[in-house]
């Protein structure tokens, strides 16, 4: 098992996850999709933590990585009960059908 | 093992491709559990056995079961997929795609400036992470816990009944008109 | 040494007062604001009178007392402090402030009852207390700067203080405005001081002062005109004294406390203060005389045409604060204070007596529509007697006699004096008798024209009575030299004050002087009551020949003074604004406006409500700063 990891692969992917989750968030209408981004990116995140606490040896990057995982759960549960309310609301999953807070 | 790492990053990216571009919510939803597979693979090849075992039960698990309940509640259906197809236009991924290619070519440049060595693997046990979680950390755990509460009553309070269509104010006006 | 810790109190007080009333002042009832309006200046009062017993009877070491409480600023070695500085100057200036104050704060709670700025009155009143003390005890001429911009500031307050009347705002602004001349060129001469001093504490000045300049020197000459300007503006004197008239529009009470006898007499103050300078620069000094005689005979003869006796009254203070010029002029410096103080005292009751009796008319100011008032209201009729006769000077038994006949005797003996000098206070107290006692007897004799319609009370009566009597008895302190050697005011000036010098061969024509002032002063009253009630058609057929009609408007307009600075002054800078209406600084800052508008109209494009539209300008925004950090 003596393995040698590159330093910079995991964060790398890290950033690619990222970003495809954030075109996702910039482009699709659908909240579902949307909210499903927001997850990517959130994963994209924790996998940052934990290829740098892998660099360093250190167990800090996988405890940020618990944190991010309890918060994706707080977060979509609430995100998932709004989405539900949506569609009940405006029979409709298209975020630009909430464009009412303009100036 | 360095090989293991490399095929999973590319089903990684490869299935969040076919999530931001899905036109069918479940099948997109099915990709993203795929992609969280792949990623918890990434974990235990970057030695966090531990983080690839909750990645695969609470993320792949239980998370995307939410979706999955929530996509089949709405029952969304072939009509959707048709309005997908409409909002799926060259125009609007054209901006938010060069953002993003300029975004992660300063990020590769960011790596590649800072090369570091390549180092032995190290596996960090849950021992480790546990004894890091509950030492230092203790205060932030807290927090998390009071988080998730937080989320369960919010969930329970938004979802619960079908509430009415507009803001009390709104609906005064509504009535008046 | 222990009462004198106590000093800082004197102003504290009044501004505790100023600050309860401002606050709280519309939630209380009337009654609290005037018990907390009176009481604040009442102790202050208090406070200074046991101090300046103190004072007398065992004064400190230097005949001075210095209380720093702290630093104000310190720039580059230029460090004045809020401190405070009791000699006998001050200590007098601080007893008749805090003491008429009082009494006309005390007048105030019945003259203003049922007014709706009740509070306002009180606040206003409370803060210009308290900025006229700073004033008068301030060690350093930065801290005199404050309290004196601070009386100016409400005097324009109280005189607008009916501000729902457009012509109070209109004399409100007038007298700030002309103030702002002379406290302009106040300033200037401080700028002046500090540079050659650098140090604005007046006894450093006036220590320094004699080594760093001969007499005669050219930036004596400026440092000393300069604020002469400052006190010219604020004691009314020519030619700035054409806003003191106007500024009857305020309530009588604060006619009586600023406009009579304390703010104006500030410039009096300061030229006291500044004695050593003015010595160093004689011609400034015998410029001072020369306003002082002009200005008293202008506002005299000014004071004869009048109808509305808060006008004659105005005008009465304008030429008796000419006299205190004269006096400082020719050098008298005691004697000018003594005038100020028992002029503080009969100007102060002829105000309010004056109030007293437009409040009984119902706000009727022209005292040809009142008459015959002297059966309904005895206690006012007499009370004003009593201060008329001090401002008339009527010899022996009034202080305005011992005080107004000790300037114009050293108008003539000090060898600053001259005949002329004499000559012009001579006319003046002439013209004073007369306009004086024509306010007398019209208000008070012939025929009754008006009813009375609210009787005086106590609150009233008291302070008018205890005035009354000091208008009587004050000059007992300062008995002619001629008569006996009993001199304790002049005695206890002199102790910070040079003497005046007298010239030769004066000394014994002191008694020949009053006998001719004591003369025509009541020969003065003699023509008023010849003219006014004994056979008033003379007069009348006087004025309805073109002449006549000529000369009594030409006095009752102030010998067109305002007619005058509203052609060389007022029309010239109303054209050139006009003309200059659309000026390119102007256009900078429209240009400036516009933009903002520009930019709020592209701004609010982003304004969409499009979540993803926010989430692109976010990620935007990200790029940017990333790109900043890694290139730049």
């Amino acid at each position: 098992m003596m393995t040698h990891i590159p330093p910079n692969e995991g964060l790398l992917l890290a950033a690619i996850l990222f970003l495809l989750g954030l075109i996702g968030v910039m482009t699709r209408r659908n909240i579902i999709y949307i909210l499903m981004c927001i997850e990517i990116m959130l994963n994209a995140c924790g996998l940052a933590f934990v290829s740098a606490g892998a660099k360093w040896m250190q167990a800090d990057g996988q405890v940020m990585f618990i944190f991010i995982l309890a918060m994706a759960a707080a977060e979509v549960s609430v995100g998932l009960a709004l989405i539900l309310q949506m569609h009940n609301q405006h029979k409709s999953v298209d975020v630009n059908v909430l464009n009412q807070l303009k100036d | 093992m360095n090989v293991i790492f490399y095929i999973a990053s590319i089903i990684a990216i490869m299935a969040t491709i076919m999530v931001i571009t899905g036109r069918n919510a479940v099948h997109s939803l099915l990709f993203l559990t795929v992609s969280l597979l792949a990623v918890g693979v990434v974990f235990f090849t970057l030695g966090a056995p531990f983080m690839a075992a909750l990645e695969v039960i609470i993320y792949a698990g239980a998370i995307m079961v939410l979706f999955v309940f929530v996509v089949m509640m709405l029952n969304l259906g072939k009509a959707y997929e048709k309005m997908e197809e409409s909002w799926f236009s060259y125009k609007a991924w054209l901006g938010p795609g060069i953002l993003c290619v300029i975004l992660l070519g300063e990020l590769i440049y960011v790596f590649t400036v800072t090369k570091g060595s390549s180092q032995p693997l190290t596996v960090i046990t849950p021992q480790e992470v546990g004894m890091s979680l509950f030492g230092p950390y203790i205060l932030g755990v807290e927090l998390a816990a009071m988080l998730l509460m937080a989320g369960i009553i919010g969930a329970y309070h938004i979802g619960r009944k079908k509430q009415k269509e507009y803001h009390r104010f709104l609906q005064k006006e509504e009535e008046s008109v | 040494m222990g009462i004198y810790h106590l000093l800082w109190l004197i102003p504290a007080l009044p501004l505790l007062g100023f600050l309860i009333l401002a606050i709280f002042g519309l939630k209380m009832p009337n009654r609290a604001i005037g018990i907390i309006g009176c009481a604040s200046i009442g102790l202050a009062a208090l406070l200074t009178i046991i101090i300046g017993i103190n004072f007398l009877t065992s004064p400190p070491t230097g005949n001075f007392y210095q209380q720093t409480l702290w630093t104000w600023f310190s720039v580059h070695g230029f460090s004045p402090a809020i401190s405070f500085y009791l000699d006998p100057v001050s200590l007098i200036f601080t007893f008749v402030v805090t003491f008429v104050s009082f009494l006309i704060h005390w007048y105030s709670t019945e003259y203003m009852r049922g007014d709706e700025g009740y509070p306002r009155f009180f606040a206003y009143m409370n803060l210009f207390v308290f900025s006229m003390l700073t004033l008068v005890l301030a060690n350093n001429l930065l801290l005199l700067y404050l309290g004196w911009e601070g009386v100016g500031l409400c005097s324009f307050l109280l005189i607008g203080f009916w501000y729902k009347e457009q012509e109070n705002c209109y004399a409100a602004r007038k007298a700030f405005i002309v103030t702002r001349f002379g406290d302009t060129a106040m300033i200037i001469g401080l700028f002046l001081l500090v540079k050659n001093f650098n140090t604005l504490n007046i006894q450093d000045i006036l220590t320094k002062a004699p080594s760093l300049w001969q007499p005669g020197a050219t930036t004596a000459f400026w440092a000393a005109i300069l604020l002469l300007g400052g006190a010219l503006g604020k004691s009314a004197q020519l030619p700035l004294q054409t806003w003191l008239p106007d500024a009857m529009a305020g309530p009588t009470p604060v006619s009586a406390l600023i406009h009579a006898a304390t703010m104006v007499t500030a410039g009096v103050y300061l030229i006291a203060r500044m004695h050593v300078l003015y010595e160093l620069a004689p011609v400034v000094q015998l410029i001072v005389a020369i306003i002082g005689a002009a200005t008293l005979l202008i506002a005299g003869f000014s004071a004869l045409a009048q109808r509305d006796i808060k006008r004659v009254l105005a005008y009465s203070t304008i030429s008796q604060i000419g006299y205190m010029f004269l006096a400082l002029g020719v050098g008298a410096w005691s004697a000018a204070i003594f005038h100020f103080m028992i002029h503080a005292f009969f100007k102060g009751l002829l105000f309010l007596a004056a109030g007293a009796v437009i409040l009984a008319m119902e706000e009727e100011h022209d005292m040809f529509k009142m008459g015959g008032l002297r059966k309904k209201m005895p206690v006012v009729f007499w009370t004003f007697l009593f201060g008329s006769g001090a401002l008339a000077a009527i010899p022996i038994i009034t202080a305005g006699f011992y005080s107004k006949d000790q300037i114009l005797f050293f108008a003539l003996a000090s060898t600053k004096g001259s005949f002329w000098l004499w000559l012009c206070g001579f006319v003046g107290a002439f013209l004073t008798a007369i306009y004086t006692f024509r306010m007398v007897f019209v208000t008070f004799f012939g025929e009754q024209k008006k009813e009375v319609h609210r009787k005086p009370t106590n609150s009233i009566k008291i302070p008018l009575i205890i005035l009354g009597i000091l208008s009587l008895i004050a000059g007992f302190i300062e008995i002619p030299k001629a008569w006996g050697n009993f001199a304790p005011f002049s005695s206890l000036m002199n102790k910070v004050m040079p003497q005046v010098q007298l010239a030769a061969g004066m000394e014994n024509k002191e008694v020949l002087l009053e006998v001719i002032t004591g003369i025509i002063a009541l020969l003065g009253v003699y023509l008023a009551w010849q003219f006014c009630l004994k056979s008033p058609k003379v007069l009348y057929n006087f004025k309805t020949t073109g002449l006549g009609r000529f000369i009594d408007k030409f006095f009752f307009k102030g010998f067109m003074f305002d007619q005058l600075y509203d052609i060389i002054l007022v029309r010239p800078v109303v054209w050139l604004s006009k003309i200059d209406k659309r000026d390119f600084v102007d256009r900078i800052y429209e240009a400036i406006g516009n933009l903002g508008l520009l930019l709020n109209k592209i701004f609010s494009r982003t304004q969409n409500g499009y979540l993803r539209w926010y989430v692109c300008g976010l990620v935007l925004g990200m790029a940017v700063a990333l790109t900043i950090i890694l290139f730049v």
